[in-house]
């Protein structure tokens, strides 16, 4: 594990960020398929991403 | 220009229409839904979660995921004077399908035939007037989810009985539609201002073609004839930046499903070659310019 490299909440594994990575965007965790929502960037603080309610989408 | 981008979070679209505001030297100030906390009598001199007055910004652009927040954040806005893309108007509309259908129906729009009723009785007469194979779909709620195709009275009987029992009471307003026999797939196209920009076709083995359910996403030409339905459907529900939903019926006429009022086109740009979120937001700035 490099330096900074977050781990999943969920499962611990690392999780990959983007290099254009911002707050609040959301990213899969490529080891259990999870949903996460970047808390924080610097540095990065990762959280499971609120659960999808019955009225969103498009 | 200052201009607010109002998200639950963020996902690929809002990125790209971060990059595209950035293109023209605009580079809005990201609101999350979650920090908005409005008084509504207060005036539009309050302070937005960015620290400015709200009077400060020129345009609004909401991409809630969450149906609810982003239509009534733009309820307030709208009534404090800021213009918005999409307006709350047209928001409230295209989040409810009874509502979409009646605006459909106001400007003779081709939809699949469609009934509302309240209670489990009066929901599976209207089942048996559409005739079966019959769609359910809740009036609220978008990705396909909870959709049912009903094909006799058991099944229908089970489906009513079910939302009535675990159901909340938006799941009591029982929005029946016939089942188009379309040929395994539909048709999203991408409607800015008057103006068709693209179109996709969504092909899949499931009769729900949605690409949130896999559906796979191909170039849909834009003809004259589906430019025309999909100009005036969005214009039904008072226009913006919309995606229309269409289904070509057993006779190849289009029929509109739905219109959707925070559209996803992540995976829409490549297929059709059309960067859409750099015509959304360029159209979003030469309206936003055309007030100013
Ligand atoms: N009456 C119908 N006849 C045939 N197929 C239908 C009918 N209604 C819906 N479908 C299929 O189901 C899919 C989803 O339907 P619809 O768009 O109404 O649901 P939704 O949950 O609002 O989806 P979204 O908001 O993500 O577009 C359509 O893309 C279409 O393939
Ligand atoms: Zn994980």
């Amino acid at each position: 594990m490099t330096e900074g490299t977050p781990l999943c909440p969920e499962c611990d594994a690392d999780v990959e960020i983007p290099s254009d990575a911002m707050e609040n965007e959301l990213v899969a965790c490529a080891e259990c398929g999870i949903e996460l929502e970047i808390m924080r960037l610097d540095p990065i603080e990762l959280e499971l991403a609120p659960e999808v309610e019955e009225d969103w989408g498009e | 220009m200052r201009v607010a981008l109002l998200v639950t979070h963020i996902r690929a679209e809002e990125k790209l229409i971060l990059a595209a505001f950035n293109r023209r030297g605009i580079s809005p100030d990201i609101m999350l839904d979650r920090e908005l906390n409005f008084d509504i009598s207060g005036g539009i001199e309050q302070l937005a979660p960015s620290g400015l007055a709200w009077s400060a910004y020129d345009l609004i652009f909401e991409r809630c995921v969450s149906t609810s927040r982003g239509m009534y954040a733009l309820a307030v806005l709208n009534s404090w004077g800021i213009r918005s893309f999409n307006s709350y108007e047209t928001a409230a509309i295209c989040a409810d399908k009874v509502r979409t259908s009646i605006a459909l129906t106001q400007r003779s729009i081709p939809q699949p035939h469609t009934r509302v009723a309240f209670t489990p009785d009066s929901a599976m007469q209207a089942i048996e007037d559409v005739k079966y194979p019959a769609v359910l779909k809740p009036v609220t709620g978008s990705w396909g989810r909870l959709l049912a195709r009903v094909h006799n009275r058991d099944s229908a009987e089970a489906i009513l009985e079910h939302r009535q029992t675990l159901g909340d009471y938006n799941h009591h307003i029982y929005y029946v539609q016939e089942y188009v026999d379309k040929p395994g797939r539909d048709i999203r196209a991408f409607v800015v201002g008057d103006r068709t920009i693209a179109a996709i076709y969504r092909a899949s083995n499931h009769w729900i073609t949605n690409t949130a359910r896999g559906g796979l996403a191909t170039n849909c030409p834009v003809t004259a004839q589906l430019d025309d339905i999909c100009v005036r459907a969005a214009a039904a529900v008072g226009g913006g930046i919309l995606a229309i939903d269409l289904l070509e019926d057993a006779r190849g006429n289009y029929v509109v499903n739905e219109i959707n009022h925070t559209m996803e086109f992540r995976n829409s740009s490549e297929p059709t070659g059309v960067d859409i979120a750099q015509e959304v937001i360029d159209y979003v700035i030469g309206q936003a310019e055309a007030v100013a």
